[in-house]
């Protein structure tokens, strides 16, 4: 039993999180999306530690899921904080800082 | 030095070199002459308004002390022998720079004698009448300061030893000339009529400052002695263009064609300025440096020759222009321009008529200043009126204005016995005597001197009064009338200085001895010739004038040749068509040349990318998805890149 | 790998779902689907620590707080359909489709072998190995993470604060509002009405009813109303006369005798 088929889903999974990032544009959906590409990552991490035996990858995992937790704090509270001043969670129209 | 070179020149034409001998005695206060009214003046300007109350009085106090000091210099070198009356005073080295040697020199001679005595007696007369003139105006303590600062740089300007430090005081009285004639400088036109000046005399400077180059390109050195030793060693082309442009100089500061248009102008200052500045010294400066350049003049005939012309065309410029004005200090200013240019033919006829044109300069300043500050009491008798159609029949309201005026008058139109009658006569003769051309022009001169100047007479002082209803003309005050009634007597017996040849024989160690001619007509035909041209000029002006009614306002259907002289025969428009205009477009060119070209090859290239960056700039959209669109170009710009490596 | 095969599918159906649902709380949904599933395959990848903490801190705490956070902006906010900046959408699935192909033939190419297995490293119990690790190897990086969340919340609770704007008004003070609001503008002094509860349907959507018979709308809920679920009191008093006579028919039950009166109640509660 080899890793490339749960390295193939995590590959499928972080191209389905980038395409929504980018078309998607309610900002928890945005942010949402940014989750399912760290999990895809996460999933390879897993993957890999079992693949090579040892437990490095997974500690990786588990430090990803640390920061995942304190970005979708600060995140969302700045959505919270967009979503007060402009009534509106749609990253297009926090566009003001342009040319 | 200059011993060598003396052996043959001698030999040559007889030009006086000057020799000068150092001083002693009482001549050794030359200095003194300058620096007095060059305190007056810094004491004045800096005094601030603590100066106010006796400011005119020190401003008067100090002339008369250059006076004074004068008179007691001219009487020591009367007591010289004639071979003996040139002095230099070495008062300090200027500067050294390279082979150039400036010393701070003074040169005291019988030509800058007779100067200090015009400017230092006729000025302290216009100061003392400035007292009175000036009484109302609140910054009189100025203008005596500005007086002052002009009769030290006159007095510098005559009394240098070398054509540097002539500059030097040429350009302070061309700053104190411009000063003064702005001196109202609330008034536009005054103010404008300053700059016209300031601007002219530049034109003249430029003569100036090259012949001094030119002449420390070829003798190395600027002192009149060394460039009157050394004059005869150079090349004709040299000197003749050292004559022109000495003359452009002379062109620019004593108002002669084509540099005459800021004269009329500089009638917009004060009353004794005009007289002071602009009719008895400043103006004549031109005819000084001529005479002054007398050694380089008589060896350069071409520039010689175009004095003459200069001169010829400018007394009849002036004169003309004098008939046709109904202002009385233009009329005035015509007259001036007119008579410097028969100054300028003395000169430019050369040795014998270098002292007749001191002489005229002389008794001009006399009789012209007493005109000046005549017509000067009559505006301030007449609300400061100065169109001769609101006067007429002044004579009862100013008996002594009158009386001194007519002096001047008679002196002017050279009216036998007075002094104008005297020199204006010699240098006629003289001129018919070189050509009779020239000679006839100068007769015509006179006629039509004697035409405007009964016409400005007959207007003021005679017919039936015109002046407005809330005039009251009245006589002015004994400050003015004094010195009225000392210039009126000078005006009448300026021509002593004639008896017995004295001012030939006093100058002569400056302008040299003219060898006796015969001339073609017996001198006393010259005069009576004179004499008559003149009555016809008066004649004329009577039956034009006296015999008519004087309308108040100027007629408007009146001949070309009037609606010419009005316009001061188109010289401002000369001026605009040749200098101005062509001028104007060459400046707008070369800066559009400038902006378009030089500039635009230098911004071009940050335009271009400035350009190109606010184009750039557009992908800065704002929108955080297309940023994270461009961060996805770039990884899989990566991961292909990777993938051609690693398959490659 | 059955575990896999049975899951892989329901993990890319349920991302995929997450691009094209309009509603945010069905993407958090899918999005709970996708990280359970996860948790489940950490599992099998001899994970169980990492299951636990998937489960724990994913699926429990971080998307529930996508959810509040989907409260509060509203539950019913949905995107537009239409793409605002040119060729986004376009250049978007282009390069997500090159990515994902050249991602799929990468690593399908690569040969990776058998899996090592974690047996031998997981033998003194999974979560003891791990920690053995964490606290040698990378203890620097853990105690980071320490700094990196007290950071995160101050964050959180620096942007989330507002600033009182105005004194914070006393009971007293909106007592005299509403006074004043009253005498100004007419409003109705007094508590509002209560709706309309009745013995038979014990619930608030039903609005309490004026003397006239018509009904008081402002007894119940705008939300309720807003929502058209309101039900009207006459109707329901249609079937009163039956409910009536079913008393009746009970009381006189009773008054025959008490024995058949428990099937009575049964047949009428059906």
């Amino acid at each position: 039993m080899t890793a490339t088929p749960y390295v193939v889903l995590s590959a499928i999974i972080f191209t389905i999180g980038c395409v929504g990032v980018l078309t998607r544009r309610n900002a928890i959906v945005v942010f949402m999306c940014v989750e399912l590409m760290l999990n895809a990552s996460n999933l390879a991490l897993v993957a890999f530690a079992r693949q090579h035996g040892n437990l490095d990858g997974q500690i990786a995992a588990f430090f990803v899921m640390v920061v995942a937790a304190a970005e979708v704090v600060v995140g969302l509270a700045i959505i919270m904080t967009i979503f007060r001043t402009r009534r509106s969670a749609s990253v297009d129209d926090a566009s003001l800082l342009k040319y | 030095m200059y011993s060598q070179i003396t052996a043959w020149h001698d030999a040559a034409v007889n030009i006086p070199v000057v020799d000068p001998s150092p001083t002693s005695g009482v001549l050794s206060l030359a200095w003194l002459v300058i620096a007095l009214p060059l305190a007056g003046a810094v004491i004045l300007l800096l005094g601030g308004r603590y100066a106010d109350k006796w400011g005119h009085l020190l401003g008067t106090a100090l002339p008369i002390g250059s006076f004074v000091v004068s008179l007691l210099m001219f009487v020591s070198l009367l007591g010289r022998d004639a071979n003996d009356r040139q002095v230099t005073q070495h008062l300090w080295q200027w500067f050294d720079v390279g082979r150039l040697h400036v010393g701070f020199d003074l040169l005291y001679d019988p030509l800058s004698a007779l100067f200090l005595l015009l400017i230092t007696g006729v000025g302290s007369l216009i100061h003392v009448y400035s007292i009175g003139y000036m009484e109302h105006d609140p910054r009189r303590r100025r203008f005596f300061g500005y007086l002052n600062l002009f009769v030290a740089a006159m007095l510098l300007l005559v009394l240098s030893e070398n054509y540097l430090g002539l500059f030097l005081g040429w350009e302070g009285v061309g700053l104190a000339s411009y000063l003064l004639i702005g001196f109202w400088q609330h008034k536009p036109s005054a103010a404008a009529a300053a700059k016209k000046a300031f601007v002219i005399n530049r034109v003249g400077d430029i003569g100036m400052s090259l012949a001094i180059a030119l002449m420390f390109v070829t003798f190395g050195t600027t002192s009149f002695t060394g460039v009157s030793h050394l004059a005869a060693g150079a090349s004709d082309n040299t000197l003749n263009a050292l004559g022109l442009l000495l003359l452009l100089a002379a062109c620019g500061k004593s108002a002669q064609v084509p540099l005459q248009s800021w004269l009329l102008d500089a009638m917009e200052g004060p009353t004794p300025v005009s007289a002071l500045i602009h009719a008895a010294t400043m103006v004549t400066a031109g005819v000084y440096l001529i005479v002054r350049s007398n050694f380089i003049f008589e060896l350069a005939p071409k520039a010689q020759t175009v004095v003459v012309i200069v001169a010829v065309v400018t007394l009849l410029w002036g004169a003309i222009i004098g008939c046709a004005k109904d202002d009385i200090k233009k009329a005035l200013a015509g007259s001036t321009m007119s008579q410097i240019g028969y100054m300028m033919l003395g000169a430019g006829l050369g040795v014998g008529g270098y002292a007749f044109a001191i002489f005229h300069l002389l008794t001009h300043g006399f009789f012209k200043a007493n005109m000046f500050l005549g017509a000067g009491s009559v505006m301030h008798g007449m609300n400061d009126e100065v169109d001769m159609r609101r006067y007429g029949a002044v004579r009862h309201a100013m008996p002594i204005t009158f009386l001194t005026f007519a002096m001047g008058y008679l002196a002017i139109i050279g009216f036998p016995g007075f002094s104008g009658f005297w020199s204006k006569d010699k240098i006629i003769e003289v001129a018919l005597a070189d050509n009779w051309v020239v000679g006839l022009f100068a007769l015509l001169g006179a006629g039509i001197t004697g035409f405007y100047m009964t016409r400005l007479m007959l207007m003021t002082f005679f017919t039936e009064k015109r002046w407005k209803e809330d005039v009251h003309p009245h006589e002015s005050p004994a400050v003015m009338t004094v010195p009225l009634i000392v210039l009126a007597a000078l005006s009448v017996l300026g021509g002593v200085m004639l008896a017995g040849n004295w001012i030939q024989d006093f100058l002569a160690p400056v302008t040299g001895v003219a060898p006796h001619e015969n001339p073609p007509l017996p001198a006393i035909v010259v005069t009576l010739l004179a004499v008559l041209v003149v009555a016809v000029g008066v004649a004329t002006a009577w039956f034009l004038v006296g015999k008519r009614e004087v309308s108040v306002t100027a007629p408007q259907d009146v001949s070309f040749a009037t609606t010419a002289a009005r316009n001061d025969l188109y010289g401002d428009a000369i001026n605009d068509a040749l200098v101005v205009r062509p001028g104007k477009s060459l400046i707008r060119t070369l800066l559009s040349i400038d902006r378009y070209g030089v500039d635009g090859v230098t911004t071009g290239g940050p335009i271009a990318l400035g350009a190109l960056a606010g184009q750039l700039r557009r992908v800065q959209n704002g929108f955080v998805r297309s940023y994270a669109l461009s961060l996805l170009g770039g990884v899989l710009l990566v991961v292909l890149a990777l993938l051609v490596v690693n398959v490659g | 790998m059955t575990a896999f095969w049975i899951l892989a599918p329901i993990m890319v159906i349920a991302a995929l779902g997450i691009l094209f649902v309009r509603k945010a709380v069905h993407a958090a949904l899918l999005l709970a689907v996708v990280m359970m599933s996860l948790a489940v395959l950490y599992l099998v990848l001899q994970a169980p620590f990492l299951f636990a903490v998937q489960i724990i801190v994913y699926t429990g705490a971080i998307l529930m707080l996508f959810l509040f956070v989907v409260m509060l902006v509203g539950v019913d906010a949905s995107d537009s359909v239409v793409e605002t900046i040119r060729g986004q959408r376009i250049l978007a699935i282009l390069a997500g489709l090159v990515l994902g192909l050249v991602l799929v033939t990468g690593l399908g190419q690569i040969t990776l072998g058998t899996a090592v297995g974690l047996d031998n490293a997981n033998s003194g119990g999974n979560i003891q190995a791990l920690a053995d690790i964490l606290f040698s190897r990378y203890v620097f990086a853990f105690e980071t993470t320490s700094a990196l969340l007290i950071t995160a919340a101050l964050g959180a609770m620096v942007l989330a604060h507002r600033e009182r704007l105005g004194p914070k008004p006393t009971q007293a003070d909106l007592a005299h509002q509403r006074v004043r609001d009253y005498a100004e503008k007419g409003l109705h002094l007094g508590p509002l009405p209560p709706p309309g509860v009745f013995a038979r349907h014990n619930s608030v959507d039903t609005p309490a009813l004026l003397p006239d018979g018509t009904a008081a709308e402002a007894s119940i809920s705008r939300v309720l109303a807003a929502r058209g679920t309101v039900r009207s009191a006459p109707e329901l008093a249609d079937d009163i006369e039956t409910v009536q006579r079913r008393l009746e028919a009970f009381g006189d039950d009773t008054a025959r005798g008490r024995g058949s009166a428990p099937a009575s109640t049964e047949k009428d509660a059906e």
